[in-house]
């Protein structure tokens, strides 16, 4: 019954096994920081550290990635701060399960200003430290500003954001056929009566995106709103102090419903109204390439949606204008963002969180972004060096004093609503539902 | 360096693994005396039945818990959560598409599994004819619910648009107009439970055939001597023999239907008035925020399927005896 020899070699055998590879480990994450400080001049204010690490959690993946880890190269050098960046798509879920678990990130990158809110209701979010509120306070303007307070305390910093308020076109066929841009919302729906009455359906819409399937309507929806009654009503109804049903929103809902509802209007080369809710929004604009349909509306990340060699440009084959106003008074623009919060405040993640709000970083943000695709509403970006057309056409419009922004509002929304209701309800709208129908519907989810 | 990092994770997991089994076979090479056999079985149950208290025990008892709050599970809320599950419009449409589900596709699957395997039962070409049948059976729910998704793709009815889905092709070719079929309730429930069926009928076909073959060659061949042929063959002898087969089979597929989440997130994403109990209670914990729910239409499930599984079990251990 003597078993024992064979099995303590066994355990020994691992012992050695772990401890090895434990050294291996250690060995593996000592980094090599290169050090240097030519062009650290910007950084000094950040001090520098030896042997300091921030956690960076987001759900930036693959190819974003890479431009973001570049982006704060020159940080590493000069501070010694080392930044783990981790990007994944399950972000929006594990985050939550991370900081309910106890193990939080330092730094995460949120894309929903309601979810900032909810996680400071949590006691978990740390609140800015003064470097970085300052930065908000110079850098941001109002609306962005509101967007990571709460109960009058800064709690993070705005970094990208993004231009929903377009809607794409041709150039080219606007040049043939003799189309201007629309400046009103009155001239919008004129060049759509004009355009068919020449026999095609003036717009494509598809809001189909999986089990997101029906966000695009409320994309739609939120412009026609910021346009129709304002923002202070399109706050008011974000934040449900004015019901989700009342008639500032179903206004609003109708007006959508002129287009999206109109079998004289869609779905050009896509098919009926119904087809609308079956087309992948990734689709829904190429029709335009075909010259099947001429407008689509939907925010400057659509420019990746276009095939390689189609020149989106002011005169080329694609480009977008900004959805009209109702008149020359007013330009609310409707947009998105991401905000960096914090769950720690240990010395260099706040250093690291002041770079990530300074005009600094915005700067060589943009630099480490030569295809394109990214911008900040940081007003000490500088706008001149953005290449891509696009691109200019946001900062433009996200820079331009008269614009009032506001932020995607099914972002803000409690999930039961923002992310579940509304999709589900506006997608039963296009296949038929009616309007009252749908908002009271949606009014129903609302969290008590 | 990534790969050797996870690498080592990995070495390091089977290291544990490997000191559990290690200080396990130690301390039971120390038992001896009367009881020792005692006492080792429930030394090598041991590691099980922790396993199974953390990871199934807990998780089940804190759901049900988790059921009687509110969506942040913050404030009790007592039964309200069983309430709106059996009250509110779009959960009853959950609860219908559910149901049509568990009385659809066990029955539909065992069916034609039967009459297939009875077909070509002894045929010259049986192999091939049940490799066909069972082929889905290897492909993911997932990928299934990819094919299937082609099958109904729809592209506009305009000049110079081919159909590039299935259905539609077929529709157009017979003089037909193309139909977006996965937009109108409830027929889109039934399209998706075809491919539950697709997928199902193989493994139906496979076990009732095995069970057909059981059947004594002896019972049969009297049975003809006494004149029984055809349906009556198949009515009196061949059903009844296989009874227990066909218990098994149509709770085994009743089991997975209630589960189905894949081909309704897949296909749909639960869209249109197509969601059933797994997918709402994915979407309303996940999506929704509101865990309270979600942890309600989990206990639901659990409900549901706890009855076929123990009448599943009590035909299988019959069946053994």
């Amino acid at each position: 019954m003597r078993r024992t020899p064979p099995i303590r070699v066994l355990s020994r055998a691992l012992s050695i096994a772990a401890a090895t590879l434990l050294l291996a480990a250690c060995a593996d994450t000592a980094g090599d920081t290169a050090q240097g400080t030519a062009g650290c001049e910007a950084y000094q204010q950040y001090g520098t550290f030896k042997d300091k690490k921030v956690s960076l959690y987001s759900g930036i993946v693959a190819p974003e990635d890479e431009p973001h880890i570049n982006s704060y190269k020159n940080f590493e050098r000069c501070t010694g701060i080392q930044v783990e960046f981790q990007g994944e798509k399950e972000f929006d879920t594990q985050v939550q399960v991370r900081i309910k678990g106890g193990n939080p990130p330092d730094l995460a990158i949120f894309a929903q200003p309601g979810l900032v809110k909810q996680l400071v209701e949590t006691g978990k979010a740390v609140q800015a430290p003064d470097t970085v509120v300052a930065n908000v306070k110079k850098f941001w303007s109002e609306s962005w500003q509101g967007y990571v307070t709460v109960n009058g305390k800064v709690y993070g910093a705005p970094l990208g954001a993004n231009v929903k308020s377009f809607v794409w076109y041709s150039p080219k066929e606007f040049k043939a056929k003799g189309y201007t841009v629309p400046k009103t919302l009155d001239e919008l729906k004129t060049l759509s009566e004009k355009i068919a009455a020449g026999g095609q359906k003036p717009w494509c819409v598809g809001i189909g995106s999986g089990d997101a399937t029906g966000w695009p309507v409320t994309d739609w929806m939120e412009d026609m709103m910021l346009r129709l009654s304002g923002p202070k009503a399109y706050d008011d109804w974000v934040n449900h102090t004015i019901p989700f049903n009342g008639p500032e929103a179903t206004g609003a809902l109708d007006a959508v419903g002129e287009y999206l509802k109109n079998p004289a209007f869609v779905n050009g080369g896509l098919g009926d109204v119904k087809s609308v809710a079956s087309t992948q929004f990734q689709d829904a604009g190429l029709p335009i390439l075909q010259g099947q349909c001429s407008l689509h509306r939907q925010g400057s990340f659509y420019a990746q949606n276009w095939p390689k060699g189609v020149n989106v440009s002011p005169d080329g084959d694609i480009y977008a204008f900004y959805f009209p106003s109702k008149d020359d008074t007013s330009k609310p623009v409707l947009g998105g963002g991401e905000f960096v919060v914090a769950f720690s405040d240990r010395p260099e993640v706040k250093a690291f969180q002041t770079f990530l709000a300074s005009d600094t970083w915005a700067n060589e943000k943009v630099a480490s972004t030569p295809g394109g695709g990214w911008i900040s509403a940081n007003t000490g970006m500088d706008a001149s060096k953005l290449t891509n057309p696009i691109d200019k056409l946001s900062a433009q419009i996200l820079q331009d004093p008269k614009s009032v922004f506001r932020y995607d509002g099914s972002d803000q929304m409690p999930g039961a609503v923002g992310t579940n209701a509304f999709w589900k309800q506006g997608t039963n709208w296009v296949t038929g539902q009616s309007t009252k129908a749908t908002l009271d519907a949606i009014e129903a989810a609302w969290p008590k | 360096m990534e790969i050797a990092a996870k690498l080592g994770q990995l070495a390091l997991g089977l290291g544990a693994f490997a000191l559990v089994v290690t200080v396990i076979l130690l301390l039971a090479g120390r038992f001896n005396g009367p009881k020792a056999d005692r006492r080792l079985a429930w030394l090598f149950l041991a590691p099980t039945v922790l396993g199974l208290a953390v990871a199934v025990v807990y998780p089940a008892l804190r759901t049900v818990y988790e059921s009687l709050f509110d969506a942040h599970g913050a404030q009790f809320v007592g039964l309200d959560n069983y309430v709106s599950i059996f009250s509110s419009a779009e959960q009853l449409h959950v609860l219908r598409n559910t149901a049509i589900w568990v009385l659809l596709s066990p029955l539909a699957a065992t069916a034609i599994g039967l009459v297939y395997a009875v077909l070509v039962d002894r045929s010259r070409f049986e192999s091939f004819a049940k490799a066909l049948v069972f082929l889905p059976m290897a492909i993911s729910f997932v990928g299934a619910s990819i094919i299937w998704k082609f099958v109904y793709e729809y592209r506009p009815d305009l000049p110079g648009v081919s159909q590039i889905g299935l259905l539609n092709q077929i529709l157009v070719t017979l003089g037909g107009t193309p139909q977006q079929w996965l937009i109108n309730a409830p027929l889109n429930t039934l399209l998706l439970v075809v491919v539950m069926i697709w997928i199902q009928a193989g493994f139906a076909m496979t076990v009732l055939s095995a069970a057909i073959k059981e059947i004594p060659v002896e019972i049969i061949e009297s049975a003809q001597l006494d004149g029984v042929t055809g349906i009556g063959l198949f009515r009196n002898i061949t059903l009844p023999s296989i009874r227990p087969t066909i218990v098994v089979v149509l709770t085994t597929i009743a089991i997975w239907t209630l589960k189905v989440f894949d081909i309704v997130r897949t296909m749909t994403g639960g869209q249109f008035d197509t969601s059933v109990v797994a997918n709402e209670f994915y979407t309303q914990s996940f999506r929704s925020d509101n865990q309270g729910l979600g942890s309600t239409l989990a206990v639901l499930l659990f409900v549901l399927v706890l009855p076929v599984i123990l009448y599943n079990i009590r035909q299988l251990r019959r069946w053994g005896a």
